[in-house]
């Protein structure tokens, strides 16, 4: 790790005052990936703004049709917690599902989804479930938000507050693990409001999450996981590694979607 | 039994400290004005180094001293050896390219040591790292083994053309040949042994200690054997003589083998010490343990099984390319050759062996002993081979083995081994039993119904353990020999140190050491220590792998506990005033037909330091006996175990049902301990079944490099192990022991993909079986096996 100056703002306010004064300044929520970057000095930020003691970034609510968790709610307090299950019950599930005990107990989901780690399971949740990333500055649709690998469309210093999810008829998550690190191998959100249908991809894409249209028209004529059988997700759009090669991606977001219609009933 | 004697599950002692974070490990041992070494690592796995520019690091905030390879050469300092001389077909002995503990002109792999740079503190040390400049000239890389001898490859050393080190064989080549020629199915396969990194809980650390006064060194390093490393820098590397050199090992958290080998950070802690007159702390990290521990396995094999019209087998014959990496590091030589072919007969009666291995140089970390170390790459031939026979030849792989077990002992194999006691139908038998082997056929068939596909698969392991007789492994290269030593000393009190040269990092000898003496002298297991360690309080020992602590290492504490009541009967003697040869001594009381006095053991112990009741003339005062012990043969543990397990043919997700282990250790100490012993062993061999495995890119680049790409075993991996045991006595040493801390590693492998190729219905699948492989095979169709 190289120096740098550590800051514990108490309001979202002061946050962005002191994110303002270096423009190199790096927020710090559950560190569970700015600090492994910077222990091997990979990342060398000089000013450290920790939003750990901002109370008005924590806590879920349901606010109409809208579940609302704050950036800094870790993801064990997701999965346990009873507002989310009332919800959206498949998305305190999928905080199960994320990392081990230690990570879900200090990784947030304001972290992950600015993070957007191309294998985050959260990014896949927020698109299919056309959510809206508030920050300090704006409201970003889902759609807008997510711009390829670790790209989001937040500016320097522009911090995530809350997410906004609108709460739908059916959701469902099915994740296939990478061995080694856990992340999605290939993980699939699908979500029904009214008779429309949006199907999110995480994991496999080599621009990061992104929406599988032709599965969406499916479950749109007809919500089923036979609806989806023979569409065939295009395997020159998909990551390869030593895990899993473009095909054998591309042959699993078939498999995980069809299973992630069924968790969602 | 007594309840803290052989037998007794006793709790472990030193869980106390460890699980209260009490240990005492390198890491949390620093010394006063001790400075910090960080290692600059080769990027590349084959380059020319063209020049290091150190002026700007040694200008950096901190920064004590930067030295490259040639300040080791200009001082003289050793290069790091591998210990055992194996020798060629040809009779020519290895070649071995130097192993400089800086690298000298060439880096041959990522991770190799550059340059060390010391500072006052570890960041200053890492700043200044930074700023060591080294100009490469990059060479294509020699990565795979299975084409590294070609002609046109990357040289790794000069000395070993063809990065060809030895060309080694074993058995009768004539023999299996006319065997072969009249055999009526002859089964082939090829195999990959895949590459593991170790991976142990604490990464290794050194720090190097100089005493100006004394002009003696010390070194406290994460070492599964102290000695052998003090014996290795003292002798060859020459940093200090043996007398003015200490090597203590503390609290270690786990080696598996790695910890065994003299690494080129111990040599340079020490070395520098004595350069800037500072103690010199290197702790690895992560990263560095990936690239530069020594790996273990990768072997590419050939095999071949000769068999009858009866399905007797006739003749084995396997020819192995074994990965060295760029250096042959302390045991390599070893591993691929002695420690592996004479395994090859397995639990069967095989006529005819022969086996031939190349050990290659590649541009990777240097390949060494990983728990099982040739006796895993050994099963895992023979149980594959033998699975496969059984398949091709229609016959019920459990009734194959049955059929071709040895079941007379002593038995000679072709090839060296003399197997000494066993009874491998009783381990069947009960794996069977317990595994339900006979309701497979119902259980496949549910699975099926759920559009699942599920295998059985067996492994029958042998394996030779208690290494090792000295002579033979004297006669067949070994540098050292393989005994054991032990210090009993009692103290007035009557509570008792051990000394012993085994070293534990895991496995439980606090407890299962002070069980013996507990047991045999009578007194509470609390009044027991065990030392070890430290070449200071022993005197010599040569460690612990091989799963040679327990026969090796405390059948001398078992021949010292001899001595000791020998004594101490004639201590009891004089204070009863009756006969010595009447002096019986049990439970912890020595009595006498000749009187009804009775004595304890504190109540003797005491006696034996008074001396009040003898002369000096008499006998010596003081109750402290050693012993060396030599075992006579290899202990010869086996077993079978079977592995039940569920494949999705959608995802290529594998997940073990069942495992059954039936196990044969001879006498056991703490059965608890035993069967941790075996849980953690299939942990590791279903990790380099399904999981693990280290993949080097084209350019010799780590593709998996951190625990992001390689994947450890974890607790859902693994089912719950049905786990039993078998006895046979163990002639070979007075316990009857033989010995289990890699049994579960050699065993597991074997099963998984026997398991796994009986759910795919063909054999065209490599370890590890990640889900991607498992699900690319199960996209080709099942072959209807026949006989040729
Ligand atoms: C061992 C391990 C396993 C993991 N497994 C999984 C897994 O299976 N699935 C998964 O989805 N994730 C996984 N993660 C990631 C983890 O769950 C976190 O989501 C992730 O590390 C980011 O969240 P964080 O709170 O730790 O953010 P930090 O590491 O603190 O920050 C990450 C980045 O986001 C920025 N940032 C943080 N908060 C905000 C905010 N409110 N506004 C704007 N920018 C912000 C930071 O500046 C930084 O650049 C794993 C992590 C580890 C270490």
């Amino acid at each position: 790790m190289y120096a740098f100056q550590y800051h514990r703002p108490q309001s979202v306010a002061d946050a962005a005052a002191l994110l303002a004064s270096d423009s190199e300044a790096k927020i710090l929520a559950g560190g569970h990936t700015l600090l492994p970057t910077m222990k091997q000095r990979l990342a060398g930020p000089k000013t450290i703004v920790d939003l750990g003691h901002v109370a008005e970034l924590k806590g879920i609510t349901k606010s109409g049709n809208a579940l609302v968790i704050g950036a800094m709610t870790t993801h064990a307090e997701v999965a346990g917690s009873e507002v989310v299950r009332g919800a959206i019950p498949n998305l305190a599930r999928l905080a199960t599902m994320i990392g081990d005990a230690h990570v879900r107990h200090r990784g947030t989901i304001g972290g992950s989804v600015a993070n957007n780690d191309p294998a985050a399971d959260y990014p896949a949740a927020v698109l299919a479930l056309n959510a809206t990333v508030v920050t300090n500055k704006r409201e970003i649709k889902a759609d807008d938000f997510f711009k390829g690998l670790f790209s989001t469309a937040l500016q320097d210093g522009e911090i995530i507050t809350r997410l906004s999810f609108p709460i739908p008829g059916k959701f469902g998550y099915a994740k296939f693990a990478q061995p080694a690190s856990l992340f999605a191998l290939v993980g699939v959100a699908v979500a029904q409001t009214g008779s429309s249908a949006r199907v999110a991809v995480t994991g496999a894409g080599s621009s990061g999450v992104f929406r599988q249209t032709a599965m969406e028209g499916a479950l749109g004529k007809g919500w089923s996981a036979q609806s989806l059988a023979g569409i065939a997700t295009d395997a020159g759009k998909m990551m390869s590694d030593i895990h899993g090669d473009s095909a054998y991606r591309a042959h699993l977001v078939g498999v995980m979607a069809k299973r992630a219609v069924a968790q969602a009933g | 039994m007594s309840a803290t004697g052989i037998g007794a599950s006793v709790r472990r002692k030193e869980d106390q400290r460890f699980i209260t974070g009490k240990g005492h490990y390198t890491d949390d041992i620093n010394r006063p004005g001790q400075a910090y070494a960080v290692f600059v690592r080769s990027p590349h796995a084959h380059a020319t180094i063209k020049k290091i520019d150190t002026a700007a690091a040694l200008k950096s905030p901190g920064c004590l001293a930067v030295y490259t390879g040639a300040d080791v050469a200009a001082d003289k300092v050793g290069g790091l050896i591998c210990g055992w001389m194996i020798h060629s077909k040809d009779g020519s002995p290895m070649k071995a390219g130097a192993h400089p503990a800086l690298a000298s002109g060439k880096v041959r792999y990522v991770g190799d040591h550059v340059a060390v740079v010391i500072a006052e503190t570890l960041a200053q040390a890492k700043d200044a790292a930074e700023k060591v400049g080294v100009d490469y000239d990059t060479l294509s890389a020699a990565v795979d083994v299975a084409t590294a001898q070609s002609n046109g490859q990357p040289q790794v050393h000069e000395e070993a053309p063809n990065n060809t080190v030895y060309q080694w064989h074993l058995g009768d080549k004539a023999a299996v040949d006319a065997a072969f020629a009249g055999a009526k199915h002859v089964t082939k396969i090829d195999l990959v042994n895949n590459r593991l990194i170790p991976n142990a809980i604490e990464p290794r650390a050194a720090i190097g200690e100089y005493d100006s006064g004394t002009d003696s060194l010390t070194l406290y390093t994460t070492s599964q054997n102290p000695h052998v490393a003090r014996l290795v820098l003292a002798a060859f590397i020459g940093l200090a003589p043996e007398h003015k050199l200490r090597v203590i090992a503390p609290d270690v958290g786990g080696g598996f083998g790695s910890k065994i080998f003299i690494y080129a950070e111990e040599v340079i802690c020490l070395w520098a010490a004595r350069k800037i007159n500072r103690s010199v702390k290197w702790t690895g990290d992560r990263s560095e343990a990936f690239l530069a521990d020594a790996h273990g396995r990768d072997h590419a094999t050939h095999a071949e099984l000769a068999l009858d019209g009866d399905g007797k087998i006739l003749a084995l014959r396997a020819s192995t390319k074994a990965n060295l990496g760029a250096y042959l590091s302390t045991f390599a030589s070893s591993v691929p050759t002695y420690l592996y072919a004479p395994l090859l007969s397995g639990q069967y009666n095989i006529p005819a062996i022969y086996c031939e291995v190349d050990g290659v140089y590649t541009n990777t970390a240097p390949v060494d002993a990983y728990r099982g170390a040739g006796r895993p790459e050994a099963t895992f031939v023979v149980e594959r081979l033998v699975e496969v026979a059984a398949r091709e030849t229609g016959t019920d792989p459990a009734e194959f083995r049955r059929k071709n077990f040895i079941t007379a002992f002593p038995h000679q194999t072709p090839v060296i081994m003399a197997y000494d006691a066993g009874d491998y139908d009783a381990c069947l038998r009960k794996a069977l039993e317990l595994a339900d082997y006979g309701g497979i056929g119902a259980r496949k068939a549910e699975s099926a119904k759920k559009g699942m596909k599920r295998g059985i698969g067996l492994s029958a392991y042998i394996e030779a353990c208690g290494i090792a007789p000295s002579a033979a492994v004297g006669s067949l290269g070994a540098g050292v020999g393989l005994w054991e030593s032990a210090e009993v000393r009692v103290n007035p009190t009557g509570s008792v140190e051990v000394l012993t040269g085994s070293h534990s990092h895991g496995q439980g000898h606090e407890t299962t050491f002070a069980q013996l003496v507990s047991g045999r002298l009578g007194i509470p297991i609390e009044q027991v220590t065990v030392v070890h360690g430290d070449t200071d309080k022993v005197q010599f020992g040569m460690g612990t792998y091989g799963s040679r602590s327990g026969a090796v290492g405390m059948s001398a504490i078992y021949h010292a506990i001899d001595k000791v009541i020998v004594k101490a009967k004639k201590v009891a003697g004089f204070v009863l005033a009756v006969p010595e040869e009447s002096v019986d001594f049990k439970d912890g009381i020595f009595s006498s037909t000749a009187t009804n006095n009775t004595l304890t053991f504190p109540e003797v112990a005491l006696q034996a330091y008074i001396a009040h009741k003898f002369t000096g003339a008499q006998l010596e005062p003081g109750l402290k006996e050693g012993a060396f012990f030599d075992p006579t043969n290899f202990t010869f543990p086996s077993g079978v175990h079977i592995c039940e397990l569920e494949i999705d043919p959608d995802t290529g997700a594998t997940r073990i049902d069942r495992w059954t282990a039936v196990d044969d250790f001879g006498e056991l100490i703490n059965p608890m301990i035993v069967e941790g012993q075996v849980h953690g062993g299939v942990a590791q061999g279903v990790g380099q079944a399904l999981l693990e495995g280290a993949v080097y890119d084209k350019s010799g680049q780590l593709v998996t490099a951190s625990f992001m790409d390689y994947a450890m075993p974890r607790a859902s991996n693994l089912p719950s192990i049905k786990l039993a045991m078998s006895h046979t006595r163990c002639p070979s040493n007075p316990l009857g022991i033989k010995g289990c801390g890699e049994a579960g590693a050699i065993a597991a492998p074997a099963a998984v993909m026997n398991a796994i190729t009986d759910a795919l219905g063909h054999e065209n699948i490599a370890m590890p079986a990640t889900p991607l492989a498992v699900w690319r095979a199960a996209q080709k169709s099942p072959t209807k096996m026949a006989a040729e």
